[in-house]
């Protein structure tokens, strides 16, 4: 790409009797400004779609929104830092249930992303060597990526029902592991439902990036060291995972990021009020702006996640260049 | 270059964040709507009947009737509950909402705190025949006292104990049971073998509400003091909240799955059989659509702590209902008071109370006599009689969820066999007192 434009450019003073000099300007311009005038419906999307709504949302933060200014929130007294403090003081109601929500999201996700992580990986691995029904069995491991969350979710809340469901069917009366039917859907086993549906629906992912990922390692790499003798697992720890560096970093980013803000799930699965062992924090700040109606918190708590996300990319990204940059040297 | 770039995007910020700030600023304009657009209403309907394709079947026939009469043309949109407040939210701020629209009357104060809707005073309510015509229990709630109601009533509910004939029967069991301790020595008859006395909807933080509020009323105490500020955790409400979930956590009448329910499956438990008894309001349409007769089930008052129903500690239910509000930017603001009129109308609150099987609340028309069938009989004698208004506050909806939750929470720790003392029910409420707005 990058080697086109030289090209042309010295191309064209060279030929003969063109008056290069008036033309060229208008030219140039043309070329530098083309990408931009392309990128500007994108950009004004942007900004229409995420960084105004952000702004409004920061601005809200410093105010005192409830149901009374909600008709006009311009008119929503400034509060100053008030709403900061409120999310940030943990020994008060307010902050100390964000901070048990912040905590049991963060758990929530390093589990998730992990499992997501480790089972698309190791189906990716299963599926590179052909066997007969490897299509079907590829089509069936991305069904769960492929039907809508809400479809998905609401089968789970069939399944995880205490009285009717699937799962206490098969754990207590079918196989006996458990002494009587679990509570899924509230309590503190909620947590592991949530988990359950969350790997469940993201895994599919992983499994379709570390695959295409793993198409990308040349075969010869493999063929060597078999001759060399490594067996199967130390072909995965010294080939396999290596190569497919690049791609995992972007991949355990990507999900780190949807898990952390995932709010379809638990409000499908528990509708808008979630037992505390599964309140995300997702969920829990729709809570505090729509359900108890306290807009200014709920966009102070906003704006709080927002900084947290953008410190842990930031720092997640320096680790992963810095390795990258080293790795190239 | 780079300058110019800067500015030019700078100024295509600058020009979005404000004509966002002016659509996120909804209507600022405060007087009573105009006739901008007077042959066309659009009516956000509450989903009242089994589901939104019966109710549009109730509707749109009378909606046609009022078109011919008018030549208004109304839109009908049927939205589900579960949308219904949110909905009425994201209207309020953009300014974009319907003309017409029903209310669950428990949210009236705090609807009504959000300065969207049109104040129903003297010479609006002359409009549609005046507020005389109203039944007063219905009146109280449409918005805080002292001020002028926001909404005007549509539908009246109560509830009511809905009880199984035949298992009433088998048990040997003669008459409904009028005080709690009847109720649960009844409810350990009927308990067993798979079958439980009672259905709670314990995940349903409204449903909750409604009960708590009656219960803490039977034992003295409100959620509220006099000049508005929650008192969640006073003695008696604890013991109120208590009585309610010990139903399940030391009674043991109620099946511990019941803790997880929140999609009217307590209703469905009960068509078939599986529940003896059921609290509900207005549950006969319901029941009729699932199959069961109204031969099969009996109404009574629900239970009080002693005595009969009545005012004070006698207060067995809610004043529960729809309302129905018209938004105050309205482009046809004669057309969507005729509209009022056109529902509350004699004639209409017959065919629609009917439908839905609630109570008029319209003096004219719920003295029909399709409304004086023993059932109704019921409903109406508490509406009458025993029923409390939710509090009229504007941090009902506030109130609503808090303790809602919290009584949430109490059925999961009763239905996970853990013990709800007071102690435990006590510091339920504390948190959810100390999640309500400071005053």
């Amino acid at each position: 790409m990058t080697t086109t434009v030289p090209t042309k450019a010295a191309v064209r003073p060279s030929s003969p009797g063109t008056a290069s000099g008036p033309r060229r300007r208008p030219g140039r311009i043309r070329r530098i400004g083309l990408p931009y005038l392309l990128l500007l419906p994108a950009l004004l999307l942007e900004l229409l779609v995420h960084l105004v709504p952000m702004a409004v949302g920061m601005v809200m933060s410093f105010k005192e929104l409830t149901q009374f200014y909600i008709r006009d929130w311009t008119t929503a007294p400034w509060n100053g830092l008030d709403n900061y403090t409120i999310s940030v003081d943990f020994d008060a109601p307010v902050g100390e249930a964000l901070l048990h929500s912040f905590l049991v999201t963060v758990a929530f996700t390093l589990l998730s992303v992990a499992l997501c992580w480790g089972i698309g990986t190791a189906a990716a691995i299963f599926m590179q060597d052909t066997f007969r029904g490897r299509g079907l069995l590829r089509a069936l491991f991305l069904v769960p990526y492929a039907l809508p969350v809400y479809t998905a979710v609401i089968t789970w809340v069939f399944m995880f029902q205490h009285d009717n469901g699937l799962v206490n069917h098969v754990l207590h009366d079918q196989l006996g592991i458990t002494d009587k039917p679990t509570f899924w859907l509230i309590g503190d086993n909620s947590f592991f439902a949530l988990l359950t549906v969350s790997v469940w629906k993201g895994w599919p992912f992983a499994f379709l990036i570390v695959m295409a990922g793993l198409q990308n390692i040349p075969k010869e790499l493999y063929e060597a060291a078999s001759l060399d003798g490594a067996g199967l697992w130390q072909q995965i720890r010294r080939i396999t995972l290596p190569s497919l560096r690049p791609v995992n970093q972007v991949l355990v980013l990507v999900l780190f990021l949807w898990t952390f803000n995932d709010f379809n799930t638990p409000y499908v699965l528990f509708g808008k009020t979630a037992p505390e062992a599964a309140d995300l924090i997702s969920v829990h700040i729709y809570q505090a702006s729509f359900v108890t109606w306290n807009f200014g918190t709920g966009s102070a708590m906003s704006v709080l996640l927002l900084l947290f996300l953008l410190v842990v990319t930031g720092v997640y990204l320096v680790i992963t260049s810095r390795g990258r940059r080293t790795a190239d040297v | 270059m780079r300058t110019t770039r800067a500015a030019a995007v700078a100024a295509v910020t600058m020009s979005l964040a404000l004509a966002a700030t002016a659509c996120g600023g909804g209507s600022s304009t405060d007087g009573g709507g105009s006739n901008d657009s007077p042959k066309t209403l659009t009516y956000w309907a509450s989903n009242q009947g089994a589901s939104i394709e019966v109710d549009k079947k109730v509707l749109q026939p009378e909606l046609d009737k009022f078109e011919k009469e008018t030549g208004i043309e109304v839109k009908l949109e049927v939205v589900p509950w579960s949308d219904l407040l949110n909905r009425i939210l994201t209207a309020t701020t953009s300014g974009q909402g319907p003309d017409v629209l029903n209310i669950g009357n428990t949210w009236s104060a705090s609807l009504q705190a959000t300065g969207a809707l049109l104040p129903w005073d003297k010479a609006q309510f002359d409009k549609i025949g005046g507020k005389d015509r109203f039944v007063d229990s219905a009146l109280g709630s449409t918005g805080a006292e002292g001020k002028d109601p926001a909404a005007v009533p549509l539908y009246s509910m109560a509830y009511a104990l809905y009880y199984n004939k035949k298992a009433f029967a088998d048990a040997g069991i003669a008459k409904p049971p009028a005080t709690w301790d009847q109720l649960v020595a009844d409810g350990k008859k009927l308990t067993g073998d798979g079958k439980w006395a009672l259905g709670v909807e314990g995940s349903n933080p409204s449903e909750n509400i409604h009960h708590a509020v009656v219960f803490a009323k039977q034992h003295g105490a409100d959620f509220f003091t006099a000049d508005g500020k929650p008192d969640f955790t006073s003695d008696k409400a604890v013991a109120g909240v208590k009585r309610f979930v010990d139903l399940m956590a030391k009674d043991k009448i109620v099946a511990p799955g019941n803790a997880e329910y929140a999609q009217n499956q307590s209703v469905s438990d009960f068509a078939k059989g599986k529940t003896a008894m059921l609290l509900w309001q207005s549950a006969s349409a319901n029941l009729k659509s699932q199959g069961m007769s109204e031969d099969d089930y009996g109404i009574a008052p629900v239970p009080v702590q002693s005595g009969a129903p009545g005012t004070g500690t006698g207060v067995n239910s809610m004043v529960m209902g729809i309302n129905m509000a018209v938004f105050k930017n309205t482009d046809n603001i004669d057309g969507a008071t005729k509209f009022v009129k056109f529902m509350t109308s004699d004639a209409e609150q017959k065919i629609l109370n009917e439908a839905y099987s609630s109570i008029p609340p319209v003096k004219g028309a719920q003295a029909d006599a399709a409304f004086n069938t023993p059932a109704n009989a019921v409903l109406k004698d508490t509406l009458a009689k025993s029923a409390v208004a939710a509090p009229q506050v504007a941090d009902e909806s506030q109130f609503e969820t808090a303790v809602g939750t919290a009584i949430k929470g109490l059925f999961a720790d009763a239905a996970a066999g853990r013990k709800v003392t007071e102690d435990s029910v006590k510091a339920a409420l504390e948190k959810a007192q100390q999640q309500m707005p400071a005053k």
